[in-house]
């Protein structure tokens, strides 16, 4: 490869070494799309521009604030600790098994285009607290890595479920790109149905992989209990 | 004539949300930082704002270039650790309300059924001559439920506007300068699109890619998709380049590939990468904020062991299903 063809992969190295040292990621990614806009020989005022540019083009990316004022009252006003009450009503609830529940309907949701779930107005309100009340009705006060082991686990059953569930949904923008990218090439005798249906056998090997992982969760909560408890 | 619930009218009553709360902020004295937090979300909300008026003012390209210059400002306050945040954590707000009943339910659940039904029933209508929703439905839909909630929320819980703002205050608070991350990052795969990054990235694949080993370039096509989304932080990015540069010519012009199977698992391959890169920071970071983990990447650590696992599975599920026509 040419000096020209590896000058605009710059800015990978840039991000890797960044988080590599832990520096604050706002300033390693200016810096790497500064470096990496620079060394193809834009002018610096092109590249502001360009900055500018893609930035306003992602402001659909902030759209989650809007439901930070309803979050934020509902908590106020204790929706988290009615969600703890609530869930201890059912004796058999416990984290792993809840988390597997919601990653079950999570997953269907998302492949049948239903917009339920996400990290402002579910998983923080409501799916941690389920998760805390239950585990702490089974083993009492929770330790600090307890909580940070649930909290993580609900955040990535979150992600886990909506990423292998939504490629099945035909109106959603995994399928419309694929369809879009094979017209484009010229290839048009694929239906865009069949490109979802091929998204099940992947789902379910999500939902049995993540599943099994889950079985295993409460035995951890158990153990970091014992830990708490000392010898 | 614009649509009554437009995209643009969302953004701005975020931006208007975020200057109230950059005025509460500079209030806020039990936040050491005060003064430069309150600065950065006044930056953000004075882009989210006044984008289209400064288009309208000075043109495109200055427009462009203000809100550039303003992205780099953003970037060293919160480098240079400008933002913090004030004393008052979730936890302990909680405790002062005694819970009240099921009611309080209502405005969460209110979100996704207002949602679909909006969706459902509002696409394209039009009273005088106005559209109601945006052409992006879902997106308008969404800020219809979250009126409807919002105003659910009042009820339920007979609360002032001032003391919404406030709490909307207190979890930005708890986000950071996380919350705009994800902008940050879409802006850096932009420039790599402008750059061109995606045709070198192309090419070391290819000098890898031996032309007639179904094995080694169906493995090489998944590790492709995953290592490109975790630099792009987007499977969507990664998914053209990494296709027309490999998958197309060589599995499906080459040896006959099935594209539906091909494809739709090749995005799943990205979509492994994004579970364990930072760069998807709206997946990955802004959670692990928003739950106040100790560890930044402790949501990327638990995602780890079932992106490898289902990485390999889905390998193995694109070499036996995408060729078993032949």
């Amino acid at each position: 490869m040419t000096l020209a063809e590896l000058l605009p992969l710059i800015g990978v190295p840039i991000m890797v070494i960044g988080f590599v040292l832990r520096l604050n990621p706002m300033l390693v990614v200016t810096g790497a799309g500064i470096a990496t806009g620079l060394a193809v020989g834009m002018s610096p005022l092109d590249l502001l521009e360009l900055i500018g540019e893609k930035f306003l083009d992602a402001r659909l990316l902030v759209i989650f604030v809007l439901v930070l004022p309803i979050i934020g009252l509902m908590e106020r006003h204790g929706l988290r600790e009615r969600t703890r009450r609530w869930i201890v009503r059912f004796r058999g609830a416990s984290a792993g098994r809840i988390l597997i529940a919601y990653f079950i309907v999570r997953e269907i949701a998302a492949s049948i285009g239903l917009p339920v779930g996400g990290q402002v107005s579910t998983v923080r309100p409501l799916l941690v607290p389920m998760l805390e009340g239950a585990a702490t009705a089974h083993l009492g006060q929770l330790s600090d890595k307890s909580v940070n082991r649930i909290r993580a686990h609900a955040a990535a059953a979150e992600n886990i479920a909506q990423f292998f569930g939504e490629d099945i949904f035909i109106a959603y923008g995994a399928v419309l790109l694929i369809d879009a990218f094979l017209r484009e090439n010229g290839i048009v005798n694929v239906d865009p149905l069949t490109i979802g249906l091929w998204g099940i056998p992947p789902a379910i090997a999500g939902l049995v992989i993540h599943s099994i992982r889950l079985t295993r969760l409460n035995a951890a909560l158990a153990r970091d209990a014992d830990e708490e408890a000392g010898p | 004539m614009s649509p009554l619930i437009s995209i643009d009218r969302i953004i701005h009553a975020i931006g208007f949300l975020l200057a109230l709360i950059a005025l509460i902020t500079i209030r806020d004295r039990s936040n050491p930082k005060r003064i430069t937090t309150a600065l950065f979300w006044a930056l953000m909300a004075g882009c989210l704002i006044f984008d289209r008026t400064m288009v309208d003012l000075w043109g495109v390209r200055i427009a462009h270039r203000i809100v550039g210059i303003v992205v780099v400002l953003l970037a060293l306050v919160a480098g240079l650790g400008g933002v913090g945040r004030g004393r008052l954590i979730s936890g302990e707000a909680e405790r002062c309300a005694e819970p009240r009943g099921n009611i309080l339910f209502l405005p969460m659940l209110a979100i996704p059924i207002v949602a679909v039904a909006c969706s459902l029933g509002l696409k394209g209508v039009s009273i005088g001559g106005i559209m109601l929703l945006d052409k992006q439905t879902s997106l308008a839909a969404l800020g219809v439920a979250v009126m409807v909630s919002l105003a659910l929320a009042f009820w339920v819980t007979r609360s002032t506007v001032l003391e919404a703002i406030r709490e909307s205050h207190r979890l930005l608070d708890a986000l950071g300068w996380a919350a705009i991350l994800p902008m940050m990052l879409a802006m850096l795969g932009g420039i790599f699109v402008a750059a061109k990054t995606g045709d070198s990235i192309k090419l070391l694949i290819l000098m890898l890619a031996p032309e007639h080993q179904r094995f080694v370039v169906v493995a090489l096509y998944c590790a492709g998709m995953a290592a490109f989304t975790m630099i792009m932080g987007n499977a969507f990015a990664a998914f053209p380049v990494m296709t027309a540069g490999l998958a197309l010519p060589i599995l499906v012009k080459g040896m006959g590939a099935n594209p539906a199977p091909l494809l739709a698992m090749g995005m799943y391959a990205g979509y492994c990468g994004t579970l364990v890169t930072p760069m998807a920071a709206n997946f990955n970071l802004v959670p692990a904020a928003l739950l106040e983990l100790r560890d930044r990447y402790g949501v990327i650590r638990v995602q780890v062991p079932t992106a490898t696992a289902m990485f390999f599975a889905n390998f193995l599920l694109m070499y036996l299903l995408a060729f078993s026509w032949h």
